[in-house]
């Protein structure tokens, strides 16, 4: 359940993805930097889900992509299983293919139209050329289709034919294919109706028991996330504010975006919900190319004081969940440490 | 877990073929093209003479019940030789275009997939291509292959291969960003599997529309190069140096001139009429109100 | 919450669309009655025909394919008789739309001083100077700083909180008995929903208008709706005061969707899901919309009579004929 002792299944490690801004001009000189992921360090136990919440811009998606190397880190280490992935060459990075696999958001767009369902299952199997053979790659796509609760005859449909929850189980039928250890689902849940969201959720949680899977759980949503995570990491412009088990992130966040985040939940319960204090956070994110000296979040935060623009926050440990698993706060409220903001922002 | 009853089974080319067969004018330049291509496969039995014997008494003939369009200048039957000659304009139609489309889409698909300097290195050719006027390079390239059939056809395929390159590209690049191409990377598909079986289906639509539009430019190109006499040589027929030859006679034998020059007319409208009924055909935002449900509903 | 008199009544709405396969029915007999200064909240998955229901209100369905019938009573005014010239005073002037992407909503070439002023000119009859006055004040109260500065810009170069702020803006222009907010927030983080929630509410009480909040959340319904409709397949299938229907649910359906939402603070609880899919409207079921995905379908009725909307509590209606036990009415 937790992450105890033994080697993290994948350890993120002050991860960077900076993209580059083209100026206007003849020579197309890079005239700065969006830093989508800016410094983000975690880790997941084989075994646990780790939740990665955030509203958009934050960085999360960046995030999952950079750790499958669909996009490269600028900066930073990403390890699984004790192997370096961000050094690998192209030959070790396709063996890492069966490892790592990744359920995207859109079920609309994540699956090739052109392909039949069976055609996509079957793509990791034909690229990894595992199960060879007719009937023995039939009998795979079947077995796959049912693990996901489809019929094996929907392997001839397309997936125009589909409904959304339909076509996202064939996204969760392929990441499954080559047995992978790790899935990154990037708000796997998103686009679907609610009465679907929770047969999703529920064949998740279903199949990570079944084939004993390490998730990595990124979504917007932070009911869902607390729902199906073990651990959860709150990210806000690029970096992670807050680490903790779900049930103290919920009982005592130490952040004050994840008070705000937390405060902004809807509460299916209109006593409850009426007799709610919320945080309204005032404005909107700030530019992730221009991101606020200090601490990211102080344009917004409530309770800025004076060290928020000086110091850039380093996490740091608050107290002990269920299991003694930290809780992680990235904030001056807690006590002040971290680097000046001048030494941080030396290198842009 | 749980599933429900299929839906009814769809295909998506009954789709296209249902919205194309309510086109009324792209089913016209179908069932021209058809029309033209039984011509073309049959033409030598479809001539009511020999397209080639000449026959110095009966030069210049007005259209009549035995020449319906009339003889030329060395008296052979001019629908004759427009029967004829729809196999050769075709011919070097389908196999310039097809030319350009091979080398096009290719090099459409690793520019646009590749990116980078790759992109620029090839698209910055097709644009040095691109900018000599079509038919001065169809021109110069027959200048240095030097006149014939074959080498129109290898001329034609080098004026138009920029076009495909370019409309290949472009759906390239917003295909590339789709999920399923990353989702394909994401199982470690290679670049080239990933071109063939996701890329290419999917920018499929407008290449589709550009082949029939190329296909009527090329057979005018054809046709003016003919005229010019670099293209087919005599005394076989060709539509376009049958106008070449009417030219002296426009005042004193009009039909020499205007039934090659319908020839032409006709196909060339029938490929164009087809191309933007395709183009219709295959672009979703055809599909009706109700078939994207969720988004009105 | 203090209700005033009834500003909009529905009576039996009907819309259907004709498809290639037959004849969509998306909305089949929809009634209500909207008061003053109240909230009415419609929910339902997509297809359940709640966007279209209210967009049937004032026509804005292409006709033909689609075809409204029923009664849509504004003010004694029955707005499906009104010619479409008297109609179009009514959008916008009466009845005030908010859209659910603001993105595609606003017209990307137009400032948006051009786009909050329209209404003012075309309806209101104001001059441009005292429209352009008006769009100031306007985009001040619904939180946009800087105003006068923002008139000038286009709709990119805003976030989407605050395109979805002059979306707001455009619905209030003209002060209407009514505004719509079809999944107003959905597009919106939720801190910036919450403050789009906050300003929606505060306009309420300031201006006296009723709202139609149309969403698929039931978790945002329950922070600000006075009552709940509650519609599956073209149907209504429950109605009740906000409070009653969380509290008492009393349709399968509804207590589906409430069973199957993940609440922070109850992790580890095992979500219930609601099988299957949602109806096709060209194909709809016979007898309950509801019954082929229902865990309760063991009335023969179920499959072949249409169950009636009943009153099972004052205010509170339900189309099923099986009663829930109370235990598992939460």
């Amino acid at each position: 359940m937790t992450a105890g002792g033994g080697e993290p299944l994948l350890a993120v490690e002050d991860l960077q993805v900076w993209f580059p801004i083209k100026g206007n001009g003849v020579l197309r000189r890079t005239a700065g930097h969006v830093r989508a992921v800016d410094g983000v360090s975690f880790t997941i136990a084989r075994g646990e889900t780790l939740g990665l919440v955030g509203e958009s811009g934050c960085g999360k998606t960046t995030t999952g992509l950079a750790i499958l190397r669909l996009l490269e880190p600028t900066g930073g280490r990403v390890r699984f299983d004790g192997d370096d992935v961000t050094g690998m060459g192209r030959r070790r990075l396709r063996a890492l293919r069966r490892r790592m696999a990744m359920v995207f958001q859109d079920p609309y767009s994540s699956l090739d139209p052109r392909l039949s369902v069976g055609a996509i299952v079957s793509e990791p199997l034909d690229v990894h050329r595992l199960h060879t053979g007719r009937a023995a790659r039939k009998a795979r796509v079947g077995e796959l289709l049912e693990l996901v609760g489809l019929r094996p005859e929907l392997r001839d449909r397309y997936p125009h034919e589909l409904s959304g929850g339909q076509r996202q189980r064939v996204g969760v039928a392929r990441a499954l294919a080559v047995e992978p250890d790790l899935i990154v689902c990037d708000e796997p849940i998103a686009a679907l109706d609610v009465s679907i969201q929770a047969q999703v959720l529920n064949l998740l949680d279903d199949l990570q028991d079944e084939l004993d899977l390490t998730y990595l759980f990124i979504a917007h949503d932070l009911a869902a996330v607390q729902h199906v995570s073990d651990r959860i990491a709150v990210m806000y412009l690029g970096r992670v504010v807050e680490v903790a088990d779900r049930a103290r992130l919920a009982a005592e966040p130490a952040h004050p975006y994840t008070r705000a985040l937390l405060s902004a939940v809807p509460i299916p319960d209109p006593p409850r919900e009426r007799a709610r204090r919320r945080i309204i956070l005032e404005g909107d994110l700030p530019s992730p190319a221009d991101p606020p000296s200090g601490c990211n979040f102080r344009t917004r935060c409530p309770e800025v004081f004076e060290p928020c623009p000086r110091v850039d926050p380093a996490l740091q440990e608050v107290g002990r969940g269920t299991g003694g698993v930290p809780h992680e706060v990235a904030c001056h409220l807690h006590g002040v440490t971290g680097t000046p903001a001048e030494a941080g922002r030396a290198y842009s | 877990m749980t599933d429900v009853a299929l839906p009814p089974h769809r295909s998506r080319t009954r789709d296209v073929l249902g919205v194309l067969s309510k086109n009324r004018l792209a089913i016209v330049g179908l069932v021209v093209l058809l029309l033209l291509g039984v011509v073309a496969l049959f033409g030598e039995w479809l001539a009511p003479h020999s397209p080639t014997r000449t026959n110095i008494p009966n030069r210049l003939e007005p259209p009549s019940l035995t020449h319906p369009f009339g003889t030329d200048e060395l008296g052979r039957d001019i629908l004759s030789r427009v029967l004829v000659a729809a196999r050769v304009s075709l011919q070097v139609g389908f196999i310039a275009v097809g030319l350009s489309l091979a080398v096009g889409v290719t090099i459409g698909l690793v520019a646009g997939y590749y990116g980078r300097f790759v992109d620029t290195a090839l698209m910055r050719f097709m644009d040095m291509v691109f900018a000599f006027p079509a038919i001065l390079l169809a021109i110069a390239i027959l200048a240095v292959l030097g006149p014939g059939i074959r080498n129109a056809m290898i001329a034609i395929g080098i004026v138009y291969t920029p076009i495909f390159a370019r409309v290949t590209r472009g759906s390239v690049l917003s295909v590339r960003e789709e999920d399923y191409v990353r989702a394909s990377r994401s199982v470690g598909a290679s670049g080239p599997r990933i071109i063939v079986r996701h890329v290419l289906p999917n920018v499929m639509g407008p290449i589709i529309v550009q082949t029939s539009l190329s296909l009527a430019f090329a057979i005018l190109s054809e046709a003016a190069l003919s005229f010019l006499g670099l293209g087919v040589q005599p005394p076989d027929p060709a539509w376009g140096r049958m106008l070449a030859e009417a030219r002296g006679f426009v005042r004193v034998a009009w039909w020499m001139g205007v039934f090659p020059g319908l020839a032409i007319v006709v196909t060339v409208m029938a490929f164009n009429l087809l191309g933007d009924g395709l183009r219709d055909a295959l672009d979703p935002r055809q599909k009706s109100v109700i078939e994207s449900r969720g988004h009105l509903l | 919450m203090s209700t005033g008199d009834v500003v909009l009544s529905v009576r039996d709405l009907r819309v259907t669309f004709g498809t290639a396969r037959g004849p969509a029915r998306v909305v089949e007999g929809v009634s209500y009655d909207l008061h003053a200064g109240e909230t009415l909240a419609i929910v339902g998955e997509s297809g359940s025909g709640k966007s279209v229901s209210t967009l049937a209100l004032t026509r804005l369905i292409p006709e033909p394919p689609g075809r409204v019938e029923g009664e849509v009573v504004l003010a004694g005014q029955d707005l499906l008789t009104l010619p479409p010239g008297a109609l179009r005073k009514v959008r916008g002037r009466r009845i005030g739309m908010i859209f659910q992407d603001p993105m595609t909503s606003l017209n990307p070439v137009l400032t948006v001083g051009r786009q909050v002023t329209e209404g003012l000119e075309h309806h209101l009859g104001l001059s441009e100077k005292d429209a352009r006055r008006r769009a100031r004040e306007l985009l001040d109260l619904v939180g946009i700083p800087d105003p006068e500065r923002r008139l000038g810009e286009y709709p990119h170069q805003l976030s989407g909180g605050m395109r979805q702020r002059v979306m707001i803006a455009i619905g209030l222009a003209c002060e209407p008995e009514v505004l719509v907010a079809d999944e107003a927030t959905t597009a919106l983080d939720v801190t910036i929903q919450a403050q789009i929630v906050e300003l929606v509410q505060r306009l309420q009480a300031e201006l006296g208008m009723a709202v139609i909040w149309i969403t698929h959340d039931l978790g945002v319904v329950a922070g600000i709706a006075d009552r709940v409709l509650v519609m599956y397949g073209g149907r209504v299938l429950e109605e009740a005061a906000a409070d009653d229907l969380y509290a008492d649910t009393r349709h399968p359906y509804t207590a589906g969707l409430l069973a199957s939402l993940p609440v922070v603070g109850e992790a580890g609880r095992r979500l219930v899901s609601i099988t299957g899919l949602p109806p096709d409207p060209v194909d709809l079921p016979p007898g309950c919309v509801f019954h082929p995905r229902c865990p309760h379908r063991d009335d023969p009725r179920c499959a072949t009579e249409l169950p009636p909307l009943r009153e099972v509590a004052p205010g509170h209606r339900v189309a099923c004929f099986y009663e829930l036990p109370a235990e598992a009415r939460r």
